[in-house]
């Protein structure tokens, strides 16, 4: 599909926007539908659509390989880590009353931090996943 | 989305399935839409319809696109599939009224949920409120799955590879 010039033009202008919604899912999270799942996938989306249009050897520049596999273990440790801040802080494990001035405010942070903990972790599998199916085809020939 | 169904159960070409699949996806979250769970709703399109479609897609580019022909009669599986449906209907007529104010699900904690979250997070989406604080440590150990999950396609894939050179 490399030589497709409307796909191309086409994708170029729909990514920036699939982009922005994933960033709009994601910190709209707390007023409206979404968050940190809905946001990961369509984050992975957006690059899985690039490495459609323009070939895998093109998205593994822009998001290298090496990065994804430790974005999988980055969200884990960033959720886990809220809850240890909550630990240091002197409260409960995840207890995020402790996280800011006062009980809401830090129940606020705690929910943005594990939210994005999430959608680290959920973009990171759902690209690594299709990594992996598309590069196979090209080691078995 | 009967048809849906019928038409990917009778489908042999792959491809077609995986397209359909796709669609009954979409009619799914528009089901789910019309229940009023939009977070559902919105996950069931981004993954079922979006990245799950494409995954089939990227598996069915390393296998033949066409479905072989089963050695036997499917009678003993449609045989199970029968008893298991009939078994949750029966069991949903045991359950309280679609959208049932006095459901137990609705007398348990989601009252507290619904009447203390404007006090204790401030949260609008309730949904969220429950999903990252409230059920804190149940949203963490989703999390670990999806991590455990990928982890483990990692390790599949990838030793394969080595033992093929």
């Amino acid at each position: 599909m490399k030589h497709d010039l409307i796909l191309r033009v086409v994708a170029k202008l729909l990514i920036p926007f699939i982009l922005l919604f994933g960033l709009y899912v994601q910190f709209h999270g707390d007023f409206g539908p979404g968050g940190g799942f809905q946001a990961g996938v369509i984050l992975a989306a957006a690059v899985i659509f690039y490495a459609l249009i323009f070939g895998l050897a093109d998205a593994r520049n822009v998001v290298p390989e090496p990065l994804v596999e430790s974005m999988m273990a980055i969200g884990v440790l960033v959720y886990a880590g809220v809850g240890v801040a909550g630990l240091l802080l002197g409260g409960n494990y995840l207890d995020y009353f402790v996280l800011g001035r006062d009980p809401i405010a830090g129940q606020h942070r705690g929910i943005f931090w594990v939210e994005v903990g999430v959608a680290i972790t959920v973009s990171g599998v759902m690209l690594k996943v299709f990594y992996m199916f598309a590069g196979r085809g090209k080691v078995d020939q | 989305m009967a048809a849906t169904v019928v038409v990917l159960a009778r489908n042999r070409n792959l491809f077609a399935v995986i397209v359909l699949s796709g669609a009954y996806s979409f009619l799914m979250a528009t089901v789910l839409m019309a229940m009023d769970a939009v977070d559902v709703s919105m996950t069931e399109a981004s993954v079922g319809a979006g990245i799950s479609t494409v995954l089939f897609l990227s598996a069915l580019f390393l296998c033949d696109s066409e479905e072989a022909r089963p050695l036997h009669r499917p009678w003993m599986p449609l045989a199970v599939a029968v008893a298991v449906v009939g078994l949750l209907v029966y069991g949903t007529w045991g359950l309280p009224e679609f959208s049932d104010p006095n459901a137990p699900i609705h007398k348990h904690v989601a009252p507290r949920y619904l009447n203390e979250m404007k006090n204790e997070v401030d949260v609008p989406n309730v949904v969220t409120a429950v999903l990252a604080s409230y059920r804190g440590y149940d949203t963490l150990g989703e999390v670990t799955v999806v991590f455990t999950a990928g982890a483990g396609v990692l390790a599949l894939l990838r030793r394969r590879r080595k033992d093929r050179r």
